[in-house]
């Protein structure tokens, strides 16, 4: 995208001695809680796999192509999300309780948690680190053109912003708007389209020829 | 409480530094601490309310220079030693010292899969009928709890709508501090930007927080 990536990098060197600290403190909690017969290591496998290989933002990219394939499925969405989500299979801790918001030609959603890291993990697998940082959850609700304009997003000066801060237990779901050019495409080539920051409203999803 | 996670409006973080194709985790210590994290969740001793407390009591300098899977663990440290699970004489130690408490339940692997399936849904019945309808305008409460709440500083004392009603919820507020999960029902509340940030609002701005209904009052 562009210039902004190597300011991750920076903060990255600058918590290096952190991170080696994290990681003799949490083998020391692992060892003690295994050791004690509290926390099976196979299961903390088990579960790393799980989010891996399992969980991620292919399946929002599959909710969200047949929303655009299928008025049906897209009205159900829009209805009960939970359901019409778990009718694809995609159930589970943090995406209990789903709703999805979809973006139109008048309005743009963005979706943040300003008190903490709440993301639907069903749909989208685990938040990435800028999703949980103080930059993006202080930001989101009072410069949203200025977050976007650092994902390179920009819109149109009158297209209404809406701001979702997940405060509760539901969780958010962005529908992008279907790219142009894009008739007649299978549902699975359309998921291609689907990108993970375009499920957050931090994107749009992809032209044809930009996903090639 | 007014800590260091209330976030929304807050200024000098600088950009936010989205990282092109995000490994899903930066260090092996990432995914123990993910693990753990969920592992110790299913001991069944805390709920997610008193987990995202201890996240938020973490001191500020602390809170602000940590990646969260840090904050995650720094709370579990608290939540371990608070119901008897292990201490920090024993993390530091890196082993056993004391007797554990005993958990309802501990996690198998033969079990990750049902149980992440599963979640922990929040959604609870209530004896009354929701207090607003949509549409309805609200003002929510000015208060500055020591306590948990889920209502951002950036969103109290402010004027919004009720968009939608979605359903009752166990009470955060108070479940976090075992006093029963007492749920109520949950708006979704819209703001105009200036009603939240005043002079110079993005006029295309609104803004939504999901609100209990202890949260509102009719205007």
């Amino acid at each position: 995208m562009n210039d902004h990536h190597h300011h991750h990098d920076d903060h990255h060197h600058h918590h290096d001695n952190r991170y080696s600290d994290m990681e003799a403190r949490v083998r020391a909690l692992e060892t003690v809680l295994t050791e004690k017969g509290l926390v099976d290591p196979a299961a903390i496998n088990a579960i790393v796999e799980t989010y891996e290989t399992k969980v991620g933002p292919r399946n929002g990219a599959q909710v969200v192509a047949k929303a655009w394939t299928d008025p049906v499925y897209a009205e159900w969405l829009q209805r009960d999300a939970t359901a019409a989500i778990a009718s694809l299979g995609f159930t589970g801790r943090q995406g209990e309780h789903m709703r999805a918001v979809f973006n139109t030609n008048e309005t743009h959603n963005l979706v943040v948690c300003t008190l903490c890291s709440c993301y639907p993990w069903s749909v989208l697998g685990l938040p990435p680190v800028w999703y949980k940082a103080p930059a993006y959850r202080s930001r989101a609700v009072i410069d949203p053109r200025g977050v976007l304009d650092e994902f390179g997003v920009v819109l149109p000066q009158d297209t209404k912003i809406r701001v979702w801060d997940s405060t509760a237990e539901l969780r958010y779901l962005v529908v992008p708007q279907r790219p142009s050019g894009t008739e007649g495409m299978s549902e699975a080539d359309l998921a291609d389209l689907v990108t993970r920051d375009s499920m957050i409203g931090t994107g749009l999803a992809l032209a044809p020829e930009a996903a090639r | 409480m007014n800590g260091p996670h209330d976030l929304g409006g807050q200024m000098g973080f600088g950009p936010v530094a989205p990282e092109r194709d995000e490994p899903y985790f930066h260090a092996d210590w990432e995914k123990r601490a993910l693990g753990l994290t969920l592992s110790c969740g299913a001991f069944g001793a805390w709920n997610i309310d008193e987990s995202r407390h201890a996240r938020e009591n973490i001191p500020p300098a602390s809170y602000l220079s940590a990646s969260y899977y840090e904050i995650w663990i720094r709370a579990l440290e608290v939540l371990l030693e608070r119901h008897g699970f292990a201490g920090a004489d024993e993390i530091e130690a890196g082993r056993m010292l004391h007797a554990p408490a005993a958990p309802k339940r501990v996690l198998t692997a033969d079990m990750v899969a049902g149980v992440l399936a599963r979640g922990g849904p929040c959604d609870r019945s209530v004896e009354t009928e929701p207090k607003f309808a949509v549409s309805d305008r609200v003002r929510t409460k000015n208060f500055h709890p020591a306590t948990h709440t889920r209502l951002p500083r950036y969103a109290r004392a402010k004027a919004g709508v009720v968009e939608a009603v979605q359903g009752s919820f166990v009470f955060a507020d108070d479940n976090a501090h075992g006093r029963g999960e007492n749920p109520q029902w949950v708006y979704t509340v819209v703001f105009d930007a200036g009603e939240i940030w005043g002079e110079g609002a993005d006029p295309t701005l609104t803004v939504s927080i999901d609100a209990w209904e202890s949260y509102l009052e009719r205007m």
